[in-house]
């Protein structure tokens, strides 16, 4: 261990475990989320590789979404420390990108897909200043490189579903970060937008940054992306996909039997 | 000055001012309800804040701003916390709960509501509240008794002092939004489109909501006496809804819903108080249930002439289409009329094949943009119209055989979905076709040349 490394250590709240690298550029230590009483996530350890894509696998209600909005801070952890680069998320938000499910918003909202990209720049705009030339240059430069450059006054509602979906994946280019988040990128888009959506993340891979996707074909999963993380309310296994997206390793993550931990679960949110 | 301008200062000025500037400061924040789909929320702050009114007026006899605010602000907060209790002990969904606990604490606000014109009686009169003002309110009765003799001094401190004050406590509130609204512009585009990025950038979706939702209060408060408790759900919506028809852009959605506010404030004030004089010779003034009227006017005016979301203008777009096909039929027809070697169709063949209101349609616009050429009962194109009907054509096969080659259609099942692709345009009004295709078609028919 440098001395640089440990000078960086010594911020972080989970510099005693060994397995913990303040490189990473996300570290999750023991966290455990509910809904309720129901937990939904339990126990998640895990560090995410610098400059990788990585996937997370996992069925329906295995807590995918959660991992990501829990780590941003978007619901209330019951337990647990993230860290990005051995920061907490306040310190460290302009270097965080996040693009959420495309059906978590109203695509009739009267906003054209330049103001929805722009939306990417806020947090670097700041409070109450308008959206400036330079910013707005950004945004259109994103549009361009999602192929939507020539729609970009046009009313969202008023784009296909695959083209909704590049304004999200231009927003998050648009915020520049290290770190993307993106929640089902994939979803409803045809195989022409879906080879252009994966020349992206490559794009963004090469360039040192590392993306984060809640993905759910299995079959893609391993050409697509780097690393896996399998989840079902807790970690199966975490690695390279040819390590991980193993059938065995797949069959536990999606075995039709209750684990344990979903019995004890239910039984817990069965309680008067 | 004039006998009718004292008359309008002290009559008219301030109701109207009242009126204009609660459904000013209801129809901007009103905005962000409407496009959060939460526009039942101003319904149920409107109602929930009624009990905390009353209870104000019977402690302290007066309506006072500041005893009003808090006792509603109280309501207010009081019955989001039952209706939390309710959800969770009540195991039912939200809205019920929310639904059930502000129709309870508007009813206990009604029963109070006798209590305090018990209590008052002749010399207090002047300040009572009573169910009509509450409910329905009265702006009429916003006088202004010491309204200034002479124009130049009405913008004298001495004469606003005397002015009613709750046209005082509006402006305020409204100054409040609008100043709110434009420095926070990008801001609540963001949080109200989608608050989960807004969250993680830093901008608090849940503290901004809880902001206008007490906004909403502070609006339904201050309104209350303009347009009353009741009708105060309608100045919240309405002109955000209408505005919502008439552009697909925020800011000028903004700006719309301001316009049809003013409008409705004053078209439903002079005629709320000119009408029933007219209609039935009484003098019986209702300003709040015109204006309301005049809301829901203007609503149902955007609906059918919104030129871009409006009932005409769809139904003129999809004739405009209709019209636009049949003539591509007719083209279409005439083409392959001319491949058989004929260079003329009877107008009775035409007429069986595309229907004979169509073909009516078609050939009354195809003929006077000379596409195509009439010579006693029959019909030909024009080269004009060649050249277009070898484009449709040319789309046509090119269609048939991407979907062989491309798309895997059999090649006998092809001409129906390349009947209705040759027709399809882009939003720019462009055909979409493929590109390059083969020189002939799946059937072997030629495929015209660009």
């Amino acid at each position: 261990m440098n001395t640089s490394h440990q000078h960086a250590g010594s911020r972080s709240a989970l510099a005693g475990r060994p397995e913990h690298s303040s490189e990473s550029p996300l570290s999750i230590h023991a966290m455990t989320v509910a809904y309720g009483k129901k937990p939904v996530l339990w126990d998640v350890d895990y560090d995410a590789p610098r400059g990788a894509l990585i996937a997370i696998v996992g069925p329906n209600g295995a807590g995918k979404s959660t991992l990501i909005k829990a780590c941003l801070g978007l619901l209330p952890r019951a337990a647990g420390v993230v860290e990005f680069w051995g920061r907490p998320y306040k310190q460290v938000r302009k270097r965080i990108a996040y693009m959420p499910q495309r059906e978590s918003v109203d695509w009739d909202f009267p906003v054209s897909a330049l103001d929805v990209v722009a939306m990417g720049r806020y947090s670097r705009i700041g409070w109450c200043r308008p959206v400036s030339r330079p910013h707005k240059d950004v945004a259109l430069a994103c549009l361009d490189r999602v192929g939507l450059g020539d729609v970009a006054h046009r009313q969202i509602g008023r784009l296909s579903g695959g083209q909704q979906q590049r304004v999200f994946l231009a927003r998050s280019l648009a915020q520049e970060a290290d770190l993307y988040f993106m929640d089902e990128p994939f979803a409803g888009v045809d195989a022409a937008t879906e080879r252009a959506i994966i020349e992206l993340l490559r794009e963004l891979r090469s360039q040192g940054k590392t993306v984060i996707c809640v993905h759910h074909d299995l079959a893609t999963a391993s050409t697509y992306f780097d690393h896996a993380l399998l989840l079902n309310m807790r970690v199966v296994a975490a690695g390279p996909v040819r390590e991980v997206l193993t059938a065995q390793q797949i069959a536990r993550t999606y075995g039709g039997r209750l684990t344990l931990l979903t019995e004890a679960a239910e039984a817990v949110a069965a309680q008067p | 000055m004039s006998q009718a301008l004292q008359v309008f200062l002290a009559v008219d000025c301030m109701p109207l001012l009242a009126v204009t500037f609660a459904l000013l400061a209801c129809g901007l924040i009103g905005n962000f309800l409407v496009l959060r789909r939460q526009s039942m929320l101003g319904d149920a702050v409107s109602h929930a804040v009624l009990p905390g009114l009353v209870i104000a007026f019977i402690i302290t006899q007066s309506r006072a701003a500041m005893p009003m605010f808090l006792g509603a602000a109280i309501a207010g907060a009081v019955v989001a916390l039952l209706a939390e209790l309710v959800r969770k002990l009540g195991r039912v969904e939200p809205g019920a709960a929310l639904g059930s606990m502000f129709t309870i604490a508007f009813a206990t606000g009604v029963f109070l509501l006798e209590r305090a014109t018990v209590g008052t009686s002749g010399a207090t009169r002047q300040v009572d509240l009573d169910a009509d003002c509450v409910l329905y309110g009265q702006p009429e009765t916003l006088l202004w008794f010491d309204a200034p003799q002479t124009l130049a001094s009405v913008f004298s401190m001495s004469a606003l002092r005397t002015m009613p004050h709750q046209v005082g406590v509006l402006f305020c509130v409204l100054a409040v939004i609008v100043a709110l609204v434009i420095v926070f512009f990008k801001e609540l585009r963001l949080i109200s489109f989608d608050p989960a990025l807004a969250t993680a950038q830093g901008f608090r979706a849940g503290t901004a909501h809880l902001v206008i939702v007490a906004l909403v209060a502070a609006c339904a408060v201050a309104a209350f006496e303009a347009v009353g408790s009741i009708l105060v759900i309608a100045a919240l919506i309405a002109p955000a809804a209408t505005a919502r028809l008439c552009t697909d852009n925020l800011a000028r959605q903004l700006i719309w819903s301001t316009l049809i506010a003013i409008n409705c404030a004053v078209v439903g004030y002079v005629a709320g108080v000119t009408l029933p004089g007219v209609l039935w010779g009484g003098a019986a003034v209702s300003v709040a249930g015109a204006i309301t009227l005049a809301l829901g006017v203007a609503f149902a005016g955007a609906v059918v002439v919104s030129p871009s979301h409006g009932v005409c203008a769809r139904a003129l777009a999809r004739r405009r289409m209709r019209a636009r096909i049949a003539i591509e039929d007719l083209l279409a027809l005439l083409y392959r009329t001319e491949e058989t070697g004929r260079t003329q169709l009877p107008l009775a063949e035409a007429n069986k094949t595309l229907g004979a209101h169509r073909c009516a349609l078609a050939l009354q616009r195809a003929t006077s943009a000379s596409q195509v050429a009439r010579h006693n009962g029959a019909i030909g194109l024009t080269p004009q119209g060649r050249r277009e009907a070898a484009a449709i054509i040319r789309r046509h096969r090119l269609w048939e055989s991407y979907l062989v080659e491309k798309a895997g259609v059999a090649a006998d099942h092809t001409h129906a979905p390349a009947e209705l692709l040759e027709h399809v345009r882009d939003a720019g009004q462009r055909p979409i076709a493929p590109d390059r295709g083969p020189d002939r078609d799946p059937q072997g028919k030629v495929i015209p040349s660009e």
